[in-house]
């Protein structure tokens, strides 16, 4: 499990599709400050590499990716 | 780093095509993208005051619409055709939850989204400034390619 991650906030983005796991994962990490983790939770089978893409983009770290049946879990440190 | 840039030409007003420019429009400026959305023709609808959530999709002349029975071509001419396969569409995207039009709008909004609506469109077809929705500039072909040209992303749709 992911205890050694420090969880900072907590999204449930479950049951939502493209694209408003990433707008709300977005959101949330306007929030944080930097080094500050999130966890973003979804079921949105796109959303794996999306949210990816999104780190690489916005320069944001995957620490790790969970997958469970039928969700995801993404740890996401603000790094930018 | 200045931020990248992205332009979409959105041309059509109805419900499955007012999808595209929305979705990528706010997916990227959560990428940290500028975007400029222009709406122009029948692309014009998804910014009149009130319609954002009124758009409708017809089975007409599109053999991939998913129906619950096949249904020959002549049949989707027939009244409340349109409706029906609007109200299917919406209620396929609100179970699988996706967000509506006019939420994605108000998102795209929210996220600094620039919106233009074409003023010639808008002279042709009757549209008056304030039928459309707070937040909009009006402008032209012009407009369009001072965004377009500084941008690594441009789409028509």
């Amino acid at each position: 499990m992911s205890a050694d991650i420090k969880v900072d906030q907590v999204l449930d983005a479950k049951g939502l599709s493209c694209p408003l796991p990433i707008l709300k994962t977005k959101k949330a990490v306007e929030t944080l400050t930097k080094n500050q983790v999130l966890k973003v939770e979804t079921t949105d089978p796109g959303s794996k590499n999306d949210m990816a893409s999104w780190a690489k983009r916005t320069g944001n770290e995957v620490l790790k990716v969970e997958e469970g049946s039928g969700t995801f879990t993404f740890y996401i440190k603000k790094s930018a | 780093m200045a931020n990248q840039k992205m332009t979409i030409i959105s041309s059509k007003g109805s419900l499955d095509m007012a999808y595209p420019p929305l979705i990528l429009a706010t997916t990227a400026a959560s990428m940290d993208f500028d975007v400029t959305i222009f709406f122009t023709f029948y692309g014009l609808d998804i910014i009149k005051k009130g319609m954002a959530d009124k758009l409708k999709v017809s089975p007409l002349g599109n053999p991939a619409m998913p129906m619950p029975v096949p249904i020959p071509t002549l049949i989707s001419t027939l009244p409340g055709m349109e409706a029906m396969a609007t109200a299917m569409m919406k209620s396929m995207f609100n179970k699988h939850g996706v967000a509506s039009i006019g939420t994605l709008l108000d998102l795209a909004k929210e996220s600094g989204v620039k919106l233009i609506a074409c003023q010639m469109t808008m002279d042709v077809m009757g549209v008056k400034q304030s039928d459309i929705i707070d937040g909009v500039a009006f402008g032209g072909a012009a407009m369009w390619l001072d965004a377009a040209a500084d941008a690594q992303i441009n789409l028509f749709i």
